[in-house]
């Protein structure tokens, strides 16, 4: 535990969504505030979800273990559906936000666009949740202690850091599906956005067998990554060209 | 090289430098007079400040309060020029951003880290009530009474302090502000140091000590007195409103702290908004005024803004919007209540225009920033400290506090950009930050707990 494992686990849950966020979002006041509304709309969300769950269980018989499984399953899948809900939200005020922006624009178009506040608002999602995963385990890291000492996986810290990463790209990811998918109104892709995310919060109830939980959640990853950097304007021309680092109209050449 | 920020130099400031600003647009200010009908704009800087004063006890503790209010300054406004608004708003934003989350860094850390500020060793005597009552409905009678006493203690001194500006007794408020400040520097660092090294168990000798402290404080009251670099007068307001924070934060006991920062938020809308509210007084005794606030109890993001060159006629300029936050409480662990007094004054100022027509219209940047009472910072960070104190050692309910704080302190400056007249500060952060304390403790908790146990993901 301690040092080694606190540094480690941070970084990898956090490290790509740093550099994210150092990259792409801290330069900019607007859409740092975006960011941080985005953050904050999760956490409604969540307030909102963990209300009706513990109304449920509160006024459920507490010895009952299968029912509180029940109570538990029905709790994340509402919490599910009430983020996207929220997601939908937050989508509705970035349009209104934007037609502001533009009204007030001197040349008539928006600082921001709507695909660049999806990003920014994906990753205030994902950041929010993740922190809300990982903060806590992060802070019982620190100190003394042996994981799994009562039979439970050792793997707890490592796979929960690895989760949480997978689940900031995940929530980005869908932020750039899901408002895509309301701009020009492809309802299949708000469906694919809740579905999967449906999928792989369904998924986490396998752990600890992490290949059954960690696995399809990459490749989903991996999957959604590729639908949003498409529906960006992506596509496999670019990405040549971005790797071979070329500049857009010339020919290829090596050590350009 | 523009290093200094000179906010201590009020008085010698010139009438046009827009440090900070603010408007009282809805009620037609009546103090308005010569120079705001010529093109040029005529901005005034005026700094209330209030003292809560010095309490009537005069033992050796030396008591510092002091309120510093608004920060008022009349612009004309240009309201052609709004398409900066949100651009300029942003970053503003962003620069009020920056210094709370610094506070509140330091305050959590040192609240998680040292044990002395978590532990009950007395009350102040503005809150005399005990909280060691076994039953719920007598703690909370207590908790009531105790934020009565601190409140009216600070209505108290703020009229007080209303009354001094009027009748300019300058040299007592100024002479107040030095010796909380010396309090806070001095005082509070030394036992703050101790307390660290304690935690840590590091070695330390006095001479080392007093030659550290000394510097330290040394430096501190130049700095934030009279002139000194900008960004090191930002990094000692911080400080001792982080300092201040944690006083607060150990020498108030639990119920009483929650009820008292609702009440102080309330009391702060109804200072700022009501037409007899002594905040509305002071701003309008300043703007009558056109005087300089006085330093050293607003945190300030501004540099010497310098004034551009800008066509005469009022076709669109660059605004600047400039929030203004103005609340100011310090208090000494001791002694006198403070007051708060948040308010939050934005204005646009449109550039100012010299009779020569430049071709070139110079949008200033943004060189002027933004100013924010230290009471501000302090209460943000009383209450999240707070979280972070007794939330069963939990981090979500800190994180959510914090963000809720961020998105209040967002909202309350989009509200002066539509209103763009004084409003408080503290109310809907305190709000939201209460709110999400007490849910996300009692509702949030649980079910993350339980989720983290069976290691499933939402």
């Amino acid at each position: 535990m301690a040092l080694a494992v606190f540094f480690g686990c941070t970084f990898i849950a956090f490290g790509p969504a740093l550099g994210l966020f150092l990259l792409t979002v801290a330069r900019d006041p607007l859409r740092i505030i975006i960011l941080i509304a985005g953050a904050f709309f999760w956490l409604v969300s969540l307030l909102l979800s963990s209300l009706i769950w513990f109304i449920a269980v509160k006024s459920s018989d507490p010895r009952d273990a299968p029912l509180q499984k029940g109570l538990l399953i029905f709790g994340v899948m509402f919490s599910v559906l009430l983020q996207e809900a929220f997601r939908f939200l937050y989508y509705k005020l970035l349009r209104k936000a934007i037609e502001g922006l533009v009204a007030l624009s001197e040349d008539g178009c928006s600082p921001l666009s709507i695909q660049q506040m999806a990003y920014v608002a994906g990753l205030g999602f994902g950041l929010m949740s993740g922190a809300f995963s990982m903060i806590n385990l992060l802070a019982d890291s620190l100190g003394p202690g042996t994981v799994g000492i009562h039979g439970d996986s050792q793997l707890y810290f490592l796979t929960s850091a690895f989760m949480t990463m997978v689940l900031i790209f995940l929530h980005t990811f869908w932020g750039i599906l899901f408002f895509h998918g309301c701009e020009t109104r492809h309802w299949w892709e708000i469906v694919a956005v809740v579905l999967t995310h449906l999928l792989v919060s369904g998924l986490t109830f396998f752990n600890p067998l992490y290949v059954s939980s960690l696995v399809p959640a990459y490749l989903l990853m991996v999957a959604t990554a590729a639908w949003a950097y498409l529906l960006s304007g992506g596509s496999a021309q670019n990405l040549r060209r971005f790797l071979l680092c070329l500049r857009s109209g010339t020919t290829p050449q090596l050590g350009s | 090289m523009i290093t200094f920020m000179n906010s201590s130099d009020s008085e010698e400031e010139p009438c046009n430098e827009r440090t900070s600003l603010m408007s009282v647009e809805s009620p037609p200010v009546p103090s308005y007079q010569d120079g705001l009908q010529a093109p040029e704009v005529v901005e005034t800087q005026t700094h209330r400040k209030r003292y809560t004063g010095s309490s009537g006890s005069s033992n050796d503790v030396a008591h510092g309060n002091s309120d510093a209010e608004l920060l008022v300054q009349d612009v004309r406004l240009d309201n052609e020029e709004e398409e900066l608004t949100l651009k300029y708003g942003a970053k503003h934003v962003i620069m009020l951003f920056v210094p709370v989350t610094l506070c509140m860094i330091v305050v959590v850390a040192t609240i998680k880290s040292v044990r002395f500020y978590t532990e009950k060793n007395g009350q102040l005597i503005y809150t005399p009530f005990s909280e060691d009552t076994p039953s719920v409905g007598q703690r909370l009678l207590n908790s009531v009474l105790n934020t009565l006493i601190m409140i009216s203690v600070i209505v108290v001194m703020t009229v007080f302090l209303v009354i001094l500006y009027k009748y300019r007794c300058y040299k007592f408020i100024h002479g107040w502000l030095i010796l909380s400040s010396l309090m806070l520097l001095f005082l509070f660092t030394y036992i703050y140091l101790g307390e660290v090294f304690k935690t840590y168990n590091v070695a330390m000798d006095y001479p080392t000590l007093f030659f550290v402290i000394w510097n330290f404080g040394a430096v501190g009251m130049i700095c934030i007195h009279w002139k000194g670099p900008l960004q090191l007068q930002q990094a000692y307001l911080i400080m001792i409103s982080a300092l201040m924070a944690l006083v607060f934060i150990k020498y108030l006991p639990e119920w009483s702290a929650w009820v008292i920062l609702g009440a102080i938020s309330i009391y702060d809308l109804m200072a700022v908004l009501c037409p007899k509210g002594p905040l509305r007084m002071l701003v309008e005794t300043a703007q009558e005024r056109n005087e300089p606030i006085f330093p050293a109890l607003i945190y300030s993001s501004a540099v010497m803004w310098t004034v551009g060159m800008a066509k005469p006629d009022t076709a669109s300029r660059g605004l600047s919007q400039q929030t203004w936050d103005s609340a100011e409480d310090m208090r000494e662990n001791h002694e006198s209540p403070s007051h708060l007094d948040s308010e939050i004054s934005e204005t646009r100022n449109p550039a100012p225009s010299h009779p020569t027509a430049s071709s070139l219209e110079e949008l200033e940047e943004e060189e002027r920033g933004v100013k924010l009472g230290l009471g501000d910072f302090i209460f943000y960070s009383v209450l999240v400290g707070k979280a972070a104190a007794t939330a069963s050692g939990d981090w979500n309910t800190t994180l959510a506090c914090f963000v809720a704080i961020l998105i209040g302190l967002c909202l309350t400056l989009l509200l002066l950009a539509v209103f763009k007249k004084a409003l408080p500060a503290l109310p809907i952060s305190i709000t939201f930050g209460l709110v999400f304390y007490f849910s996300t403790d009692n509702l949030v908790r649980p079910f993350m707990d339980t989720l983290a146990s069976h290691q499933l993901y939402i």
